[in-house]
């Protein structure tokens, strides 16, 4: 992402503008805009033309609306970010308070105002802006019959391509059906792959499954590539990575971020450190269970003592419609690091980030135990969730 | 019936009175009276081919007992000689005589020999009418001459020669959902259109295509007798259990065997030559594996081969997913389902074990190879914890590979004392475990009673077929309402494709009316098998082969399950279960994502809420709304599937009612579901 202006007053309310530059940008400004806020950007509209005979034509127009977003929708498949208002400044084309939907593009500027920019928004935006460009991993995890082609970036784990195929068993005599079923699956797969994976973007491509699968499909694949001479595959041959995962479910990818042989490989870490971090947690919550707990009314107290460590939240809950409640979440980040804890906001595309949502979306690792939050009812957690 | 115990929770004092079932013979069950044994013949013949010399052999061995498996094999020989390949035809003809065989199947359904459905056909050169007219005119010359059995073919054979569409499914794309996550619900919406359309075409209710309203369509092959005929099948389809005991009375009972343990405990190679030894492989074939074994630097697996059937599986000398075979005991017709010990394989292993009676936990005696296998992490421990929360309850034990340690007693005693300690606290009740000292290599002690002189010194127990002969059979429930669970699809011989699955409950017939859950699409029962033969009619405890049509084989998956289209399976997402959480590693959480196995599915899922931790013995809450669950600890929690999937309360079908939970490759926990969400 690219910032153009920033624009902050003293009281925190201000104006940023940003061009995004690539999918996982849109991601950023999903995470950054929020309802109530304004946001400006360049769109085309359809306009019709009444000339003075009375005939009407219809014309297609650039032009630049200012909207209040009502709602605020992210296609993570297409990674488009859609955001629907009412105007705010009048042109020529569209009138004062008509409903409009703005498409944010890539390469595009669009120009944010909020009422607030708080630390956790403004983090946002120097994450987004960071040019340390990451190169993408591919992960292909997969068991017998079911594959799932992802890309992993920085701050999202995209699922492209669900493959999901009956291989017949082996049975007495019918032993083909069951071979020929897993080399269809297999090539499944491949066209997967080449459909999905930019080979010059991406920099790794991880193969992980239980068993032999892995091993199977990484030959299958190098001989169609060799017999339909499929110079992609072949040279990027090396990029391959073959690793264990327990299954070919999603979940299995936090499996394959924790394995050293991937790490060395990955260079940008976020997603790996947030399944490691959220490891930890759990292996407290096993050894010493009154230094780790979740749930925003535990968090709170252990924030009230000092007490909190290392605090986990997703940035789900800096999405939350409710003004109030998302205050609530800012403030514990900020006090918690004036108290020196280390706080890291996992995002809710990846695979750990999705377990921390379904956990309430806050947890902590505390510096030292505190039994009197394990007695302490932690009813509101699940009211929550709900 | 010992596998329908609610375990965890259960006083074994009031448990089922032991001796009951165990002085229950097979004699007493399959006494009639004659009139009901001419009943029985009849419907033994309408349900196999060739059947007469079969029945013959059949009496034979109920009173002659001693000598063993004859009819098998010679069962084995009739289809042998059957197989197409001996023909000799051309791939073009073999496919011509295919589609010939399944048009007059459609029509004659399974009354004739498929030889002389292929004699024929191959008489008149693949001509479908020809030989339909030929078979027809014979059989009703047959009938008329041969009186004593008139009534024979007649209510099976269907007076339309309804032309089914052939293989039509042969759709080369595999199923393929890209991009989009969501369950796609187009393709559901389209199958409940489906469904109507079959709604408004068919019969409504899924009885009116059974044999039992054959009448209706009078038939011109119709004899005097006939009406008898009808009354008595009349009868057994109103009452599940006067058919079964008809159907099976005086049959050996079936028994579902899984065999279990760690890798490499000889599990494969025991079953293989259990086999060989009772001749159900010829020596034909057991020669080609040890020649063939022999060129790979694999002979010690020659046995093992038997089972083991795919290329990738005897190139590396390991069983991948669940091999099956069976063999006869005195009393017993039995289906092994040989699990795959290695822990990579372990969805495979709790698929054979949803299907199994009892099970067969084979430990490797050798020094540090049982200790490797039985230490925490090995898959004797994993295996016998998972068949037990599976609800096997009674377990044979092979010590296995004793000739690595010249059959020496103190050995078998180490072992035998250390798991009958873990066997106990995982649930196994003392007197259901047998243990059983042999080599599955040597062949010791498996079929006969051994003649090492090593081991006679000490041993003068059962032979392990003695031991499986003894188990007993669980009751079968084939008066509930149909659900049967898939968990294989294939295409057959025939047109259509075919689903295999256990029945875990009630009755299916050829022609039934079934649903296919969760999609809800109703399909018809084209044709049964039941562990290979053709058969008319299946029950409770079964695992079968079921030509289905109506449906399209991409809308069904593995782990859907055939319900009774009236008394529906319920489908759902979320569900409340009663955990027992095994060894782990960290705590479960709320939001804890697992996979679930449920028979044949897995699926991902979460657990949404832990609602109460429980007392292990009593039951009683210790704590509500627990922060997370350790180890061996017992809970009430909820759980929701990334997509609905049949499920039933446990008290109401035991087998639809448990699941176990995994992660990382791990098992974690079992549960009982306890109660089903509308979602
Ligand atoms: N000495 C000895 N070796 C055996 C015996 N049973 C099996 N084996 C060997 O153990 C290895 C593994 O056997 P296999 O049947 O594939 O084991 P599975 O993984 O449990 O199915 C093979 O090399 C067998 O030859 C036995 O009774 N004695
Ligand atoms: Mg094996």
């Amino acid at each position: 992402m690219k910032l153009v202006f920033k624009n902050i007053e003293k009281d925190g309310s201000g104006s940023i503008a940003l061009i995004p530059e690539e999918s996982e940008d849109m991601w950023h400004a999903y995470n950054l805009i929020a309802e109530g806020d304004s946001v400006t950007a360049s769109t085309v509209r359809k306009v019709q033309i009444e000339s003075s005979t009375g005939s009407s034509s219809s014309n297609r127009v650039r032009t630049t609306l200012t909207i209040s977003v009502e709602t605020i929708d992210f296609d993570t498949q297409a990674c488009v970010l859609r955001l629907k208002g009412r105007n705010i400044v009048e042109n020529q084309y569209v009138k004062m308070g008509a409903y409009h939907t703005l498409d944010l593009e890539l390469n595009r500027k669009f120009a944010l105002h909020k009422p607030l920019w708080d630390s956790v928004a403004l983090e946002r935006v120097e994450m987004a802006c960071d040019p340390a460009a990451s190169a993408d991993v591919a992960a292909v995890v997969m068991q017998e019959g079911l594959a799932h082609v992802c890309l992993i970036t920085p701050s999202m784990t995209l699922v492209r391509s669900k493959i999901d195929v009956n291989i017949p068993r082996k049975r007495k005599g019918f032993v083909q059906q069951h071979e020929k079923g897993l080399n269809k699956f297999y090539d499944a797969v491949m066209q997967g792959i080449l459909r999905h994976i930019d080979f010059s973007i991406v920099k790794c491509v991880i193969l992980a499954s239980p068993g032999f699968v892995k091993d199977q499909f990484f030959d299958y694949m190098i001989q169609q590539a060799i017999k339909t001479d499929n110079k992609l595959l072949l040279e990027n041959k090396s990029k391959f990575l073959l690793v264990k995962a327990s299954s070919g479910f999603k979940h299995s990818l936090k499996e394959v971020l924790q394995e050293p042989s991937v790490l060395n490989k990955i260079s940008d870490t976020k997603a790996a450190s947030e399944v490691k971090l959220l490891e930890s947690f759990y292996t407290m919550l096993q050894l010493e269970p009154a230094k780790a707990f979740y749930g925003k009314k535990h968090i709170e107290r252990a924030n009230e003592a000092m007490a909190i460590e290392t605090l986990m939240i997703s940035d789900k809950l800096f999405r939350c419609q409710d003004i109030q409640k998302r205050k609530e979440y800012v403030s514990i980040v900020d006090s918690s690091r004036e108290n020196g804890s280390d706080v890291r906001i996992f995002s809710s595309m990846h695979v750990s980030g999705e377990q921390l949502d379904q956990l309430t979306g806050i947890a902590a690792i505390l510096r030292f135990p505190m039994p009197e939050l394990e007695d302490s009812d932690g009813d509101d957690s699940d009211a929550e969730s709900d | 019936m010992a596998r329908h115990r609610n375990v965890r929770n259960r006083n074994y004092s009031d448990d089922y009175d032991y001796d009951d079932v165990y002085g229950h013979s097979v004699e007493e069950d399959s006494c009639l009276s004659p009139s009901d044994t001419a009943q029985w013949m009849y419907d033994r013949s309408r349900n196999q081919q060739a059947i007469s010399n079969f029945l013959d052999n059949h009496n034979d061995i109920q009173e002659e007992a001693e000598e063993l498996p004859e009819p098998s094999v010679r069962t084995l020989d009739r289809r042998e000689s059957m197989d197409l390949r001996g023909l000799n035809l051309n791939e073009e003809d073999e496919a011509k005589l295919m589609s010939c065989l399944d048009e007059l199947r459609n029509v004659l359904g399974d009354t004739i020999p498929e030889n002389i459905l292929v004699q024929s056909v191959l008489t008149h050169k693949f001509n479908y009418n020809k030989a339909l007219d030929e078979i027809l005119n014979n059989k009703s010359k047959d009938e008329g001459k041969c009186k004593p059995q008139p009534a024979i073919q007649v209510p099976t054979v269907l007076i339309e020669p309804i032309k089914a569409p052939i293989l039509t499914t042969g759709d080369k794309t595999p199923k393929v959902i890209a991009t989009k996550i969501e369950p796609n619900k187009v393709a559901v919406i389209k199958g409940f259109k489906i469904e109507d359309e079959n709604i408004k075409s068919c019969p409504q209710t899924p009885r009116d295509q059974s044999p039992a309203n054959r009448e209706r369509t009078p038939s011109r092959l119709e004899q005097a007798d006939e009406n008898k005929v009808i009354i008595k099948i009349k009868e057994n389809k109103s009452d599940p259990n006067t058919q079964f005991l008809n159907e099976r009375g005086s049959d050996k009972d079936h028994l579902y065997i899984v065999v279990i343990g760690h890798v490499d405990a000889g599990k494969s190679t025991l079953m293989g030559r259990i086999l060989c030894e009772l001749g159900e492989v010829s020596q034909r074939t057991l020669h080609k594996y040890e020649q063939e074994s022999k060129k790979i630097g694999k002979q010690s697996f020659m046995y093992a081969w038997v089972l083991d059937e795919t290329g990738e599986e005897r190139v590396r000398g390991i069983t991948m997913d669940v091999g099956r075979a069976q063999f006869e005991t005195k009393t017993k017709k039995v289906i092994i389902l040989d699990a795959p010990g290695h822990a990579d394989f372990i969805p495979n292993m709790i698929t054979g074990a949803g299907q199994a009676d009892v099970a067969l936990l084979v430990v490797d005696a050798t020094r540090g190879e049982f200790e490797s296998g039985f230490e925490l992490g090995g898959q004797t421990r994993e295996h016998a914890l998972l068949v037990r929360s599976l609800g096997v309850n009674q377990l044979a034990v092979a010590v296995n590979k004793l000739d690595t340690t010249n059959w020496s007693q103190e050995r078998f005693d180490e072992i035998t004392k250390k798991l009958k300690a873990f066997l106990k606290q995982a649930g196994f009740k003392d007197s259901d475990v047998t243990f059983v000292p042999c080599s599955g290599l040597t062949g010791e002690n498996l079929v006969k009673n051994s003649t090492e002189p090593e081991l006679l010194k000490w041993y003068s127990g059962p032979s392990l077929l003695e031991v499986i002969d003894k188990f007993n059979v669980p009751q079968r429930l084939v008066s509930k309402p149909l659900r049967l669970s898939i968990n294989d699809i294939f295409k057959g011989t025939g047109s259509g494709f075919c689903v295999a699955g256990r029945i875990e409950n009630g009755v299916i017939n050829k022609g039934d009316k079934v649903l296919v859950c969760p999609t809800k699409e109703m399909a018809e029962v084209r044709s049964l098998s039941i562990n290979d033969l053709v058969s008319n009619v299946a029950f409770a405890g079964d695992q079968v082969s079921v030509t289905l049509s109506g449906v399209e084989m991409q809308n069904v998956s593995i782990g859907y399950i055939l319900s009774d289209p009236i008394q529906q399976v319920p489908v759902t997402s979320r569900f409340e279960a009663r955990l027992v959480v095994f060894n782990v590693k960290v705590p479960i959480t709320k939001g804890f994502p697992v996979l679930i196995h449920h028979q044949s599915l897995v699926e991902s899922a979460n657990i949404i809420k832990i609602k109460a931790l429980l007392n292990k013995s009593t039951g009683e809450v210790l704590k509500k709304k627990p922060r997370c669950l350790g180890n061996n600890s017992v809970a009430v929690v909820d759980i929701e599937v990334c997509r609905p999937i049949c499920i039933e309360r446990y008290k109401d079908v035991k087998e639809l009612g448990r699941v176990m939970l995994r992660v990382a490759g791990v098992t974690i926990a079992a549960g009982l579901v306890t109660d089903i969400f509308t979602t």
